[in-house]
Order: C-alpha cells, then structure tokens, then sequence
C-alpha cells in the first residue's frame, strides 16, 4: 500500500480516481460540482454576512438588506477606539504566541529524548505522559482554577498571561508527533556530532530541530489556532476586561437587554479574517498536516 | 561520565521540565478532581466537609427526576452526538468522495470546506445567532422570499437544539473531509481498475472496496467526533441567552452544566462528580475504539 508523505497525498487527485464508465462520467462529473458548488456557497454565505453587517451603519442592522446600503467603517472605529478589543487582541496575540514557542520548544525536546534515548523510567514515564491524553481538560478545569487562585508559591495566577497560557505550554499529543518524526533522525548523525564533541543539546537544536522543522511548523500552525481561538479556560482565568481574550471578550457586546450585532460582528470579522488569510496562504501545509497527523486545532 | 552516563543524564535534565508539568498540570488536577467530587466543596465556605459519595447520588437522583438540569444536560448531550457524528460523517464522506471524482477547482473547494474548521467557534456562532434571529436573520428573509412561514429557531425549545447542532455540523465537517480524502487516497488505484474491468457498478464499488477500506478513517473520525461532541461548550454559550443553554435547557450540555453549577452557584465538588461522570464516558468511548481497532488487526 503507498504510504502517505506529504509529497503524494494531493498529487494527481483526477487521475487517480478517472474510473468510472465513460458514458456517464459527464454526467457525474457535472452533479458533483452542483452539490460541491452548492455547499461551498453555504461555507461562505456566514462569513459575507458577517463582514456585510460589520459595514453597515447602525440603523441598516434590523433591517432586511443582505447587502449595506451606505457602507460604512464606523463600526470599526467604535469598536477599536471605544471598546477593550485591542487589548483582547494583544491577550489573545501573546497568549497563543508564548504557547507556540514553549510548545515547540518543549514538544520537540521531549520527543526528542522519546525517540532517541534509553534510560530507566522511559517506560513509566511515557505512560505518564499518555494518561494525560485520557483526562478531558473539563475535568482539570475546576482544579486548575483552585490552583490559579491559590497558587503554591507566588500572588494569584488569575488575570495574568501565566494564568490563562499554563494549561496549553507543553502537549502530549505533540510529543507523539514529534517522537514520531525525531525517529527518522538517523542515529549516524547524533554519533557523528558526539565524536566532533558536540553537546546533546548541541545535537537536538542543530542536528534533530532542523531535520524536523515541517513536523514542528505543523505543530506550531495548530497550536496558534487552537490557542487563538481557545474559549474554555480563558473564560475562567479571566476576571478583568482588561484581561480577557478575543473569544471571551466579544461576549461583552451583548447583554440581557441589548444585543450589539455591528460589535460583534465587526469584532467577530477582526477576529477571523486576519486568520483566514493566513490559513489560505498555508493551506497546503495545514491541510496536509491534518491528513498526516490527525491533529485538531 | 561514560558516553551512555553522559546520555542517561541528559535525558533526564531535558524531560525535567515536561515530567513536573504532566505531573502538576495534568495528573495531580485529574486526582484532585475524584477528590473534590467527594466532598461537598464550595470555594467560598470555610470548610469544605466530606460527603463520601453523596455527590454521585445526588446525579443520579436528579436523571431519574421528572425535569431536571442534569437531566436535561445529558439527554441533550447524547441529542447531540446521536444526531450530529452520524449526520456529520455522512456529509463529509459524500463531499469526499465527489472531491476525489473531480480536478478542476478541486484545491478551492478544498479551502472553502476548510475554513469554518479553523474559525474561532464563539465568532461564528454569533454569526449563526444572527443568522437564525427573526425578522432580519438571513434564514426568516430567505424563508420569506420563498413564502414559507417564519420560524423562531433558537428561541424556540423545540428548535434550538437542532439549530445550534447545525452549526456544530457545518463548522466540523471540513475536517472530516480532509481525513477522508487521505484515507482515500490510500486505497491503491489497481482496486478500482479491476473492478472496471470486472464491470462492478459505482454502488458495489463503493459498497465493497471504497467503504471497507475507509474503515480506519472512519472508526477514527467516529471517535474523535464522538469525543468533541461530548465536550461541546462554546456554541452553546454564544447561541443562547446570557449563554444559559436555554429555552428551558434546551441546548444545556453536560460541560455547560459544569460551568454553571461550578463557576454560578459554586457547587465545585457536585460540579466535579458530573466531570467524573463524563471522563467515564469518554474513556468509554476510547475504550470501544480500542477494542474495534485491535479486532481488526487481528
């Protein structure tokens, strides 16, 4: 069977598949892009109706016009210079960033020494590191925020980029990934490197880091979108609207009496274009990452 | 030292950090947890006294009453998963499976099938919320074009949950798509041209050799969405008023649950029994997968 690399999976897609009898293969063929162009419209409908709201003015919102009528960047200007969002988007920008580089850094050492040491307690150890993958974070959620109110050593963890990244700054899941990848890391290498003298840390940051930067690039794309757009826990951590992140912080446009909807939707388009963009110019990378490895976000 | 005492060394200095991490963030809170559910634990009381496993009954004395939060938190919750994974999967294999018969824009559907996957989930449920109000929510003004009567969608008890899980379904779909497009990629093209030759039609080419080798990908995805719907938290929130799970706890999940009853009323060690209760479900789960997946290989 033809293993999965990166180099295949999307190669040749059409000619892979051209079975089928010639006949009614048009006819096919045709369905296929009325169903597929019909649920790609259905993809993007919500987000043209989210930048459409966030340009109109005020008094067009409840009206029945898909479109604005008088299109406007009011909205952005109320929600950048009258509301907290620009420091939801800095939280939410240094939180996901401080994740991301501990979680590479401390992911890929640790599958590091997974993949290409022995010593006793690997075994247990390992074990540990798995279990971690049983519990649902739901039932760390209470503890932790104990924990982050009374910390072992310290003022409280609560309202400070600490308290909302801790849970997230080292994985289990990509320890696996990277142990997976470091093992192609030929051991000639490693021994090489010893007998020039270099140290072993000398051998993971320029010998087994560089060899496995498409592993960690993954790694590090998923972990950005799962921590920028993580709800759960800064929900918790977070007390001050100072503090809050951009998921936290967009429900403070609604209340039980008003419903801001060219806020929300003004900040929901902040939240999610300069994403998008993102994810668009790395799809390739992202959605063969996915396919690779099974990661979520 | 030795070479290999120089290595056993080092190991143990780079796993330093990550073994007090495992052990303190993520052992020591699961343990903590068990512990908390057996006492009645209220952060603003000054004890915290041990009830045993009153907790625990007092879960299940709520399932077995008439209307309940609970009640309501787990039937909607197996709502959920008994109707989104199967809807879900079933969506995402069609879509696959009419991605992998064409070429031409194949990449740009790709993307668009993508996107909601990696879109912050409380933004687009505000969308969808909006989406669904009446009077000027897309859906009321396409239902009125096309004459039909209006409806109340989340606002109604009936209509809420159904609506809230067909957001879940339309954001999580394009990641199954791009499972089951790998996994379809695997299946060797020789399969497809002997049944050519054979002159098996599209059905029983499907029925007996795409579906049977799909079956990794789809136990996968079967138990990674099971598990995500278990879990499901921030819809909910941003669909509902003041983010209750209502109409009458209508949308209400077991994590939603949680959160009220730990983080409103403070019921931090009742609220610790219901987690119990969903980790066991979960390793349920797991565990079934498990089993499946060994049977096979054997």
């Amino acid at each position: 069977m033809e293993s999965i690399t990166p180099s295949n999976i999307f190669k040749d897609q059409g000619r892979a598949r051209s079975v089928g009898k010639a006949g009614d293969s048009w006819a096919h063929k045709f369905f296929s892009y009325l169903v597929l162009t019909l649920i790609a419209f259905t993809m993007i409908v919500p987000f043209m109706w989210m930048l459409s709201t966030s340009l109109k003015p005020e008094k067009e919102i409840l009206r029945r016009n898909i479109f604005p009528i008088e299109p406007t960047m009011d909205n952005y200007a109320e929600v950048i210079n009258e509301t907290d969002l620009p420091l939801w988007y800095k939280n939410s920008f240094i939180v996901a960033v401080i994740s991301t580089i501990s979680v590479a850094f401390f992911d890929a050492l640790a599958g590091f020494v997974f993949a290409k040491y022995e010593f006793p307690g690997k075994r247990p150890i390992f074990i540990l590191f798995l279990t971690s993958l049983m519990v649902p974070t739901e039932m760390l959620l209470i503890p932790w925020f104990i924990m982050s109110s009374n910390p072992p050593i310290g003022p409280t963890w609560v309202d400070t980029y600490w308290g909302i990244a801790f849970p997230g700054v080292i994985t289990a899941a990509g320890i696996f990934l990277m142990r997976q990848f470091m093992q192609g890391v030929p051991d000639e290498l490693l021994d090489a490197g010893r007998i020039d003298g270099v140290s072993e840390f000398g051998l993971f940051w320029r010998v087994a880091v560089p060899l496995s930067l498409p592993a960690i690039g993954a790694l590090c794309i998923f972990n950005f979108l799962g921590n920028w757009n993580a709800f759960i826990w800064p929900l918790i951590a977070t007390t001050r609207s100072e503090m809050f992140t951009l998921p936290v912080g967009i429900q403070l446009f609604s209340s039980e009496s008003d419903t801001s909807w060219n806020l929300i939707m003004t900040g929901a388009s902040l939240s999610v274009v300069p994403l998008l963009i993102v994810v668009v110019i790395f799809q390739r990378y992202i959605i063969e990452g996915i396919a690779l490895t099974g990661l979520k976000g | 030292m030795t070479l290999a005492r120089k290595k056993i060394f080092w190991a143990y200095v780079f796993l330093a950090i990550p073994i007090v991490f495992f052990a303190y963030i993520r052992i020591y809170p699961a343990l903590f947890a068990f512990q908390m559910s057996l006492h009645d634990y209220n952060p603003l009381a000054a004890e915290q006294p041990f009830v045993g496993l009153e907790n625990y009954e007092k879960v299940f004395e709520e399932l077995g009453r008439k209307k309940s939060a609970t009640k309501a938190a787990f039937q909607n919750t197996i709502s959920y998963v008994a109707l989104g994974v199967p809807i879900q999967l079933c969506l995402a294999l069609l879509i696959a499976l009419m991605l992998n018969e064409i070429r031409f824009m194949s990449t740009l559907y790709r993307i668009l099938f993508f996107l909601p996957f990696v879109t912050s989930t409380i933004a687009i449920a505000w969308v969808f919320r909006m989406l669904y109000q009446p009077r000027f929510g897309l859906f009321n003004v396409v239902l009125q074009m096309l004459s039909l009567p209006q409806q109340p969608f989340l606002r109604s008890p009936q209509q809420a949950l159904p609506s809230v899980l067909a957001l879940v379904i339309w954001q999580g779909m394009g990641f199954a798509v791009i499972i089951f497009l790998a996994g379809l990629k695997q299946i060797p093209r020789t399969y497809y041209e002997a049944a050519e030759v054979d002159g098996a039609s599209r059905w029983h080419t499907f029925r007996y050799i795409t579906f049977p080798l799909l079956n990794p990908s789809i136990v996968y995805l079967l138990v990674l969405q099971t598990i995500s719907f278990l879990r499901m938290f921030a819809p909910v929130v941003a669909m509902t008023q003041l983010g209750r799970g209502g109409p009458l706890d209508s949308t209400l999940t077991v994590v939603l649950h949680v959160y009220n009853e730990a983080f409103g009323s403070y019921n931090m060690g009742f609220a610790s029994s219901l987690t119990v209760a969903l980790f066991a479900l979960i390793l349920g789960v797991t565990i079934i997968q498990l089993s499946i997946t060994s049977r096979r290989i054997n």
